[in-house]
C-alpha cells in the first residue's frame, strides 16, 4: 500500500514538474533583493509553474538564512555559505545584508510553500499543507493547483480538505449546480472561516434549494465549532481554577485550619516565585545542559524557603497573637510590607524574567478550534498533585491527625499530650510552603515582581471564605466555581466587569451564608 | 493648640525668609547656585518596567549638560522621587517637587492617568512638565510640553499601514487595551477613523482589561474566533507588565504574526526584555524612534547610554537598550535647556514662551522641532516588526517629521478647538 502511494506521489511529481520553469538566478534575485511587489510576483510565478524545486530555497528564505552580498545571493548555514541554486558550498563574503521581509511577505512565502507541498509525495506533509492553506487567500494559480492536486489525491483526509477549500471559493460561483455542490461539501468542515463564508452567502443567496443546503451546512459547522469553543471556555476556567486553588490551598491551612488571618500569604507566593527565579539562574550558570528541568529543582527549593520563612514568622510574630484576629491581621500585613521591601532591595523593584522551559511551550491539538497549551496543562496537573499531597498529609499522617486535633479542640489535644505549640509552627510552615509551591506555578504564567502576592491575596481569601473555613474540599469547589464562572462571565461581559461581578457575588453570598459553602457542623465551628 | 500656633508662626517666618530670598536673589548678578530639576517616574509597581529607564535617561541628559558647564553657568541638580505607579501619589510628589523643592522643571509621567492626576498641581503652582510618552491627545495645557506622539503621529499611521497591502490588508480590527483614559480615548479615535475608512462596527472588537491583568486566555481565544471572519489585526494599547502574559499567551495559543499581527503602542525594546521574542517575530510596534535605526545621531545616543548605564550600574547595563520614550525624554531635557538659554532665566512663563520653535538633532535621525504653538514635537513615524533578538526591523516610515494634531479630527467637535493652549 505504502509503495503504491509512493508511486502515486512520484507520478504526481512527474506530472507537475514537467511543464515547470525551474527556479533560476533571476527569480532568486527578485525574491531576495526586489521590492515587495517584485517579491510577490516572483512567488506567484513559482506557484503558477508548480516549481517544487524552489521549496528548499523558500524554506531558507522563511528562516532568514538567505542573505544578500554585493551582487550575489547566498544561503548562510551556520558558518559556511551555500549557493542558492546548486546548493554547493561557496565562500562567505564579509558584507552580507538581511533580505528585507515583512509579515505579508512571510505569509506569502508560507502559503506558497504550503501550496507547493500539496504536490509532496508524503501524505502527512500534504495534510499539513492543507491545514495551513485553510485560511489563505486563494488566487487563480493556487486554485488551479488545488484542483490538480485534488484530482490526483488518494488520501481521503487530504482530499476532503482540498475539496472544502475548492468549495469555499465555488460558493461565489455563478453556476447554480456548483454552488449547491459547494454548499453541501462544506457540511463537514470545522472552520470559523467556513462559518463566516456560509453566513455571508446565505445573506445574498436567492435560490431556495441552495438556501436549504447552506442553512443545513451552517448549522452543522456551527454545532461542531461550538463544541470546541465551549470546551475551550471550560478549559480556561479550569486552568484559572487551578491557579486559584494553588494560591488558596496554603491559606486553607493557615487561615482555614489555624484561624490565622495571614496577610503575608501572598508574599509567601512571591518568595516561591523568586526562589524559582534563583533556581533558574543557578541552572543557567552551573547546569546549562539540564536547564529544561530547573522547575523540578525549583519546586522543593521554593517549598523549603517559604516554609522556613513561615517558621520564623510564626515563632517571632504570630505565636504571641493567637486568638487576636485584628492584631494578627495588622502584624502580618506589616510582615508582608517588610518582605516586599526586602525582595525589592535584594532583586530590584522591576520584574524579573522567568523563562518557560521548552517542554512547557507548545500545545496539544484537540480540535481545529481547541488547542490546549502545555503550560496550562502542567499547572493543572501540578495543582492536583499539591492538593493530593496536602490532603494526604492532613488525612492520613500522624501530623495531620495532630493538626486536626488541635484545630478541633486545643485544650483536649494538649491534655492527651499533643505539643500544640510545635504543631502550630509546623502547620504554619506547611501552609507557607504550599504558598511557595503556588509561586513556582505563578512564575510560569504571570510576572514575577515584588508585588506579585498583592494580586493574589484577595483571590485566595475569596476562595477560602467562599469554600468555608476549615475545609479543604470547600476550597476545591470554590476555586472551580469561581474559575469557571469567572471565565464564562468574562466571555460574556469582558474582563473588567467579570472582576466586579465576582466581588459583588461574593459580598451577596457572604451575607446570605457567612459560613461558606461547606461549614463544619456543631461545636467544631467555634 | 499651642503647638499649631508655633508651627504656623514658624511657617510664616519661613515664608518670609523665602520671600526675602526671592527679592534678593535676582539682584545678585551671577547666581551660581544649582538649578533644581524634578524627575517624576515610577520606580516600583506595575509601570516600573517602563518608567525606570526614563529616570536614568533624564539623569544622563542632566549629567551631560552639567559636564558641558550647565545652563546659564549654573549646574543642574536632579531631584528624583518615586510615585510608585500610584496615581494619587503622583500628584502628591508633584506638589512636593514644585512647592518644597522649588524645581524649575519636571520631567516625568508615563500613563495618561498619572499625567491627568498631576495637571491640576502644575496649573495651580505654575510648574512646567515635559511629558515624554505617546498619548491619546485631547489635551493642550500651557504648563505641559508633550515630547511623545499624538495619535496622528503613532496610532493612525499604524492602522493605515495595517490596512495597506504591504501591512497585510486587514479588514477586521481588535482594539485591545488596559482600562484607563489613554486606551479608551485612542480607541475612540481609531474607531472613528476606521469608520471613515468604511470599516463596519461589526468588524471592530473592543476589549479592556484591568491594570496588572495576567490571564489572557479568554481574550486570545476570542481574538482567534473573531479572526475567522476575515483578515484581522490587533491594535494593542495594553500598558505595563500585563504585556508579558499577553504575548506569552499569544505564543502559547499559536497565534502567529503572519495570521493575526498585533501592533502595540506601548511595547518597545525595554518591554520585550522580559519576553522570549521568538514566538513574537513579526508582531509590530509603531514609534517615533527605534534602537535599530541607523544614523550618526543614534549611534552616538546609544554609545552615551551604554557608557552611562555601565558607569552608574543601571539595571541590565550588560545589555543596554534604548527606546522611544527614552529618546523623547532626552529631547525634552535638551529642548528645555535650549529654551532656558534663550530666555536667559528659568522663570516658567518666560521659558514656556521660549520653548516653541526650538530644534534638536534627535536620535531618530530627523530634526525634532517643537511646534511654535501647540506644545507638541514634529516627529517622524516608524513601524517596526519584532525580530528574534527583541529589536525592531523598520518596515515603514514617514518621509519626514509629522506635525502633531492633539485635537484629533476624528472626534466630533474638535474642529472648533484652538491649536494652542489658553493662557491661564
Amino acid at each position: 500500500m505504502r509503495m503504491l502511494r509512493l508511486f502515486a506521489g512520484l507520478a504526481m511529481l512527474a506530472v507537475f514538474c514537467a511543464p515547470a520553469a525551474a527556479l533560476d538566478r533571476g527569480a532568486i534575485g527578485r525574491l531576495a533583493s526586489g521590492d515587495a511587489d517584485e517579491q510577490r510576483q516572483a512567488l506567484d510565478a513559482l506557484v503558477a509553474d508548480n516549481d517544487v524545486s524552489a521549496l528548499p530555497f523558500l524554506q531558507d528564505l522563511l528562516a532568514d538564512r538567505v542573505k544578500i552580498g554585493a551582487d550575489t545571493t547566498i544561503i548562510v548555514d551556520g558558518d559556511h555559505g551555500l549557493d542558492p541554486l546548486e546548493r554547493a558550498p561557496v565562500a562567505l563574503p564579509s558584507d552580507l545584508e538581511d533580505v528585507s521581509t515583512s509579515n505579508s511577505l512571510r505569509l506569502a512565502i508560507e502559503e506558497s510553500i504550503a501550496a507547493l507541498e500539496l504536490l509532496s509525495p508524503d501524505p502527512a506533509l500534504r495534510l499539513e499543507a492543507v491545514k495551513r492553506l485553510q485560511n489563505a487567500e486563494l488566487d487563480e494559480a493556487r486554485l488551479a493547483l488545488i484542483a490538480k492536486a485534488e484530482s490526483h489525491e488518494r488520501d481521503s483526509a487530504v482530499r476532503d480538505g482540498l475539496r472544502q477549500m475548492r468549495a469555499l471559493s465555488e460558493l461565489q460561483s455563478g453556476d447554480r449546480a456548483m454552488r449547491l455542490a459547494a454548499a453541501k461539501a462544506l457540511r463537514a468542515s470545522v472552520s470559523g472561516r467556513v462559518r463566516e463564508a456560509l453566513k455571508a452567502r446565505l445573506a445574498s443567496e436567492e435560490d431556495g434549494e441552495i438556501r436549504v443546503a447552506l442553512t443545513r451546512s451552517l448549522r452543522n459547522v456551527e454545532s461542531s465549532l461550538a463544541i470546541g469553543e465551549n470546551l475551550g471556555i471550560v478549559f480556561s476556567g479550569v486552568s484559572l481554577a487551578s491557579i486559584l486553588l494553588l494560591a488558596a490551598l496554603g491559606l486553607a491551612v493557615t487561615y482555614g485550619l489555624m484561624g490565622v488571618i495571614n496577610m503575608a500569604h501572598g508574599e509567601m507566593m512571591m518568595i516561591g516565585a523568586y526562589a524559582t527565579y534563583v533556581a533558574q539562574n543557578c541552572f543557567r550558570a552551573y547546569l546549562p545542559d539540564h536547564f529544561q528541568w530547573y522547575l523540578a529543582a525549583a519546586a522543593p527549593v521554593a517549598f523549603v524557603v517559604a516554609a522556613l520563612i513561615g517558621v520564623v514568622i510564626e515563632r517571632m510574630v504570630i505565636r504571641f497573637l493567637y486568638g487576636r484576629a485584628l492584631e494578627t491581621l495588622l502584624a502580618t500585613w506589616g510582615v508582608s510590607l517588610i518582605l516586599m521591601q526586602t525582595v525589592r532591595t535584594m532583586f530590584g523593584a522591576q520584574n524579573v524574567q522567568v523563562e518557560n522551559p521548552a517542554w512547557m511551550s507548545g500545545r496539544v491539538f484537540v480540535m481545529e478550534n481547541l488547542q490546549l497549551p502545555y503550560n496550562r496543562i502542567v499547572i493543572i496537573a501540578f495543582s492536583l498533585a499539591v492538593l493530593a499531597l496536602v490532603s494526604f498529609l492532613l488525612a492520613r499522617t500522624r501530623l495531620g491527625l495532630f493538626v486536626r486535633a488541635v484545630t478541633q479542640n486545643r485544650t483536649m489535644a494538649k491534655c492527651v499530650g499533643v505539643d500544640s505549640s510545635r504543631i502550630d509552627t509546623i502547620a504554619f510552615a506547611l501552609g507557607s510552603g504550599i504558598a511557595g509551591l503556588a509561586g513556582v506555578a505563578l512564575s510560569q504564567v504571570g510576572n514575577v515582581g515584588p508585588d506579585l502576592g498583592q494580586h493574589y491575596i484577595v483571590d485566595s481569601f475569596m476562595v477560602v471564605v467562599l469554600g468555608g473555613v476549615g475545609q479543604l474540599a470547600g476550597a476545591v469547589y470554590a476555586a472551580l466555581g469561581l474559575g469557571v464562572a469567572g471565565k464564562i462571565f468574562e466571555n460574556l461581559a469582558g474582563a473588567v466587569l467579570a472582576e466586579i461581578a465576582l466581588l459583588v457575588f461574593l459580598i451577596v453570598f457572604i451575607q446570605k451564608r457567612p459560613q461558606g459553602l461547606f461549614a463544619l457542623g456543631g461545636r467544631q465551628a467555634d | 493648640m499651642k503647638r499649631r500656633i508655633v508651627v504656623k508662626s514658624l511657617g510664616f517666618v519661613a515664608a518670609g525668609a523665602l520671600l526675602a530670598a526671592g527679592a534678593i536673589l535676582p539682584a545678585r548678578a551671577a547666581d551660581k547656585s544649582p538649578i533644581k530639576v524634578g524627575v517624576l517616574h515610577s520606580l516600583s509597581g506595575t509601570m516600573a518596567i517602563s518608567e525606570t529607564v526614563l529616570k536614568d535617561t533624564a539623569l544622563m541628559a542632566i549629567e551631560e549638560i552639567n559636564a558641558k558647564g550647565g545652563v546659564l553657568g549654573r549646574k543642574l541638580e536632579p531631584v528624583v522621587v518615586d510615585p510608585a505607579s500610584n496615581w494619587p501619589l503622583f500628584a502628591e510628589k508633584a506638589r512636593q517637587l514644585l512647592a518644597t523643592d522649588k524645581v524649575a522643571v519636571v520631567f516625568g509621567c508615563w500613563t495618561s492617568v498619572s499625567r491627568k492626576s498631576v495637571l491640576p498641581v502644575f496649573k495651580e503652582l505654575d510648574g512646567l512638565l515635559f511629558y515624554p510618552v505617546q498619548y491619546e491627545g485631547e489635551e493642550l495645557e500651557k504648563n505641559v510640553f508633550y515630547t511623545g506622539a499624538a495619535p496622528n503621529q503613532q496610532a493612525i499611521p499604524a492602522v493605515e499601514y495595517l490596512m495597506s497591502k504591504a501591512g497585510g490588508g486587514a479588514k477586521r480590527f481588535v482594539l485591545l487595551g488596559t482600562d484607563y483614559v489613554y486606551p479608551r480615548t485612542t480607541n475612540k479615535i481609531l474607531r472613528a477613523f476606521l469608520r471613515s475608512k468604511g470599516v463596519a462596527d461589526a468588524d471592530i472588537m473592543e476589549e479592556y482589561t484591568p491594570f496588572g491583568h495576567s490571564d489572557y486566555q479568554t481574550i486570545v481565544a476570542n481574538i482567534k474566533k473573531f479572526a475567522s471572519g476575515g483578515k484581522t489585526a490587533v491594535v494593542s494599547t495594553i500598558n505595563g507588565d500585563s504585556n508579558v502574559p499577553f504575548y506569552k499567551e499569544l505564543g502559547n495559543a499559536g497565534l502567529k504574526a503572519t495570521e493575526v499581527p498585533v501592533v502595540a503602542f506601548s511595547v518597545g525594546e525595554e518591554e520585550l526584555r522580559g519576553v522570549d521574542a521568538k514566538p513574537l517575530v513579526g508582531h509590530l510596534a509603531a514609534w517615533n524612534y527605534f534602537m535599530s535605526l541607523k544614523n550618526p545621531a543614534n549611534t552616538e545616543f546609544k554609545k552615551k547610554w551604554a557608557a552611562y548605564a555601565k558607569a552608574h550600574g543601571v539595571a541590565n547595563a550588560d545589555k543596554p537598550l534604548t527606546n522611544d520614550p527614552m529618546e523623547a525624554t532626552y529631547i525634552g531635557v535638551n529642548i528645555w535647556k535650549q529654551a532656558v538659554e534663550k530666555a536667559k532665566t528659568t522663570d516658567v512663563d518666560k521659558v514656556i514662551a521660549a520653548v516653541g520653535g526650538q530644534k534638536f538633532e534627535a536620535p531618530s535621525g530627523f530634526t525634532a522641532e517643537m511646534d511654535e504653538k501647540n506644545h507638541h514635537l514634529h516627529k517622524p513615524v516608524f513601524i517596526g516588526e519584532v525580530k528574534a533578538d527583541g529589536q525592531f526591523n523598520v518596515v515603514w516610515k514617514t518621509p519626514g517629521p509629522v506635525r502633531a494634531q492633539p485635537w484629533s479630527p476624528f472626534i466630533p467637535g474638535n474642529d472648533k478647538k484652538k491649536d494652542q493652549p489658553d493662557a491661564n
